[in-house]
């Protein structure tokens, strides 16, 4: 089931024989006049952990919504688990599993019930249900707040619970828009690794963050969107080599003076950022380029060399900081 | 900061393919829906219950009886269609009842669900379709309907207002006329774009009115001619007729019996294919 459509198959026979689980060919989806998804091509595999990465307004969502079988696309191919969004809608969504970048649980309903009327959206007997709900509030942490009302529960919590629910169809590929949103340091790596385990299982995810730290940790591969249209794409450490140096020297002039140092630095390092509270320069070398820094007679504040990240490729590709 | 990831946690993971199928929620997602809306409607079953008896016993103690003396003193007893005043008015009584029940758990929960939560959203994301939604929907309202109007000819039974038999078809009249005005508001309902302003204005200028000239309270050949066309168009007015017609024999037209019917059906007909159309469209949004 889901891997009977030959056309998919084709497109992706370069990359691997792994089976495919999405195709999105020329991808788009218009507001009116206002095209938030462009054209977009892209093709994730079996097992893969494909992450969505942009500033917000960039499509994210809306892809997410596209690829959930639930928003209709107004242009291009698309198609889940072998089959056309657009025919087979109910048969697609049957095998997914959706985590929406906003909570909508069932607020008159208690947790453990939330859980139970999901499950039975897709058919399942409550005797299944049973034993999945104990699973899924352990899974959750939420043992405890098991007949509490959903409007009870804390930010995270309903976080969580949301994510467990989109868990209860065991689902062939899990789709997670902005999963950590509001957990915890300990959730979110708590949930970091129960979602490496679902990947091991076999469970492609489809993830859209925008912690870089999430990104690496989690993604395979990566795919920078602005604008709706797609920046770049790879590996997180693909990406890095290609787009930033190996190393990132951070200086600080004090905010007003930021600016003019800019122009005395210029041609230090391959390239510079300037940031409202800092200078970024982009080098082989960070220690190197200080040194350069320090002979034209300037005197950071404070100064740090660093690896680049992927923080660092976003903020090329799409002149945006992640967290302002 | 302490890290303490725990890592105990038991899946048992058979995989979607296995575990679901698609062809069961395809079926059967109308009623899947419907079992979650009762299921939030039981949470407030004393309330049900109680408002559903209490307010026709009051009604019928204080309107009923008051009213009813006073016309029956004043015209004379059983001067209109040679019933008591109370049993002509019964027809009427449920069928005010039905539309009311149905309408109220079509318009909340849909506003409910694509504006306040977006549960609908939530329903959506899994095999169920909009239009099962809108169906189930439906459905549940359709149960709460035939139960109110049950409840209320109990009370009615008790007053002496209607007779035994003439349960089961007053009971299929009003919910028949629930289920085409709640058809309406349901497509109606899912139309509003975050607004709930519209209900009220709704209330004031259709439903109220729709009551006030509806043969309700004394026939609408006593109305104006230029009022009676609100009658012509209101479910509460076929309901009340067809209701007079079929439980105490009031004398009517062939040809109007089969217009009543049609009335509900033309209005579900409608209500339906627009909620449907409404229903997938916002969804697929
Ligand atoms: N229902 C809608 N009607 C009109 N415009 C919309 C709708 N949904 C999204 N958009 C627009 O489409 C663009 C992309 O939105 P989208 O939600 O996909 O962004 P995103 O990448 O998920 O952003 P964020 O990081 O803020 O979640 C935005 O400009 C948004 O205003
Ligand atoms: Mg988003």
């Amino acid at each position: 089931m889901g891997t009977t459509n030959t056309q998919g198959r084709l497109k992706v026979a370069k990359n691997t024989d792994a089976e495919t689980m999405i195709v999105a060919t020329n991808l788009t989806k218009t507001y009116g006049d206002f095209k938030a998804v462009d054209g977009i091509n892209f093709t994730v595999r079996k097992g893969e952990s494909f992450g969505l990465l942009g500033p917000n307004g960039a499509g994210k969502s809306t892809t997410m919504k596209m690829i959930a079988a639930t928003s209709q696309r107004n242009g291009g191919d698309l198609l889940i688990l072998g089959k056309d969004p657009n025919k087979s809608g109910p048969e697609i969504r049957a095998h997914l599993g959706v985590v929406p970048q906003q909570d909508n649980l069932d607020r008159e309903l208690k947790v453990w019930e939330n859980l139970m009327i999901y499950g039975r959206y897709f058919g399942l007997s409550r005797k299944f249900l049973k034993g999945k709900i104990e699973e899924l509030l352990e899974f959750a942490q939420l043992v405890e707040k098991r007949n509490s009302k959903t409007e009870e529960l804390s930010g995270g919590m309903k976080r969580r619970l949301t994510i467990a629910r989109g868990l209860v169809n065991e689902p062939e590929i899990l789709m997670l828009d902005e999963p950590t949103t509001g957990l915890d340091p300990q959730a979110r790596h708590i949930l970091w690794d129960r979602l490496f385990r679902l990947k091991e299982l076999g469970v492609t995810l489809v993830i859209t963050t925008h912690y870089m730290d999430e990104a690496e940790q989690l993604c395979d591969r990566l795919m920078v969107m602005d604008k709706g249209k797609i920046m770049a794409e790879g590996s997180p450490s693909e990406l890095i080599k290609k787009y930033s140096s190996k190393e990132v020297l951070e200086v600080r002039f004090g905010s007003d003076n930021n600016a003019t140092v800019a122009e005395q630095i210029a041609g230090i390092g391959e390239r510079l950022e300037i940031l409202p509270d800092r200078i970024l320069v982009y080098a082989e070398n960070g220690e190197k380029a200080l040194e350069e820094i320090v002979k034209k007679g300037l005197h950071p504040v404070t100064s740090l060399v660093r690896r680049s990240s992927l923080e660092d490729v976003f903020l090329r590709l799409t002149g945006r900081t992640l967290v302002d | 900061m302490s890290l303490n990831v725990s890592t105990e946690n038991k899946m048992t993971w058979t995989g979607a393919k296995t575990i679901v199928d698609p062809q069961r929620g395809i079926r059967r997602g109308a009623f899947y829906v419907a079992e979650n809306r009762i299921r939030t409607m039981l949470k407030w079953w004393p309330a049900i219950i109680a408002f559903g008896l209490g307010n026709p016993t009051l009604y019928l103690l204080s309107i009923g009886i008051g009213v009813g003396s006073l016309v029956d003193k004043s015209l004379g007893a059983n001067a209109i269609d040679h019933v008591s005043y109370l049993t002509f008015l019964a027809p009427a009584l449920l069928a005010t009842a039905g539309i009311q029940g149905a309408m109220d758990e079509v318009t909340w929960p849909t506003l409910e669900g694509f504006v306040w939560d977006r549960t609908f959203f939530s329903m959506n994301s899994t095999a169920i379709s909009g239009k099962q939604i809108a169906n189930g929907v439906m459905l549940a309202a359709m149960a709460r309907c035939v139960l109110q109007v049950f409840m209320y000819e109990l009370c009615l039974l008790a007053f002496g207002a209607i007779t035994v038999q003439s349960i089961p078809i007053l009971l299929l009249v009003s919910s028949s006329a629930g289920l085409g005005f709640a058809s309406i508001m349901l497509a109606f309902s899912a139309s509003i774009k975050d607004d709930d302003n519209m209900f009220a204005l709704v209330g004031r200028f259709i439903i109220t009115p729709m009551f006030m000239f509806s043969g309700t309270f004394y026939p609408i050949t006593s109305m104006p001619i230029y009022l009676q066309w609100i009658a012509w168009i209101s479910p509460q007015w076929h309901a009340t007729n067809l209701g007079r017609a079929l439980s105490y024999g009031m004398p009517i037209e062939p040809w109007l019996l089969i217009i009543h019917w049609s009335v509900f059906l033309i209005m579900a007909l409608i209500g339906f294919n627009w909620a449907h159309r409404v229903f997938e469209r916002r969804l697929s949004a």
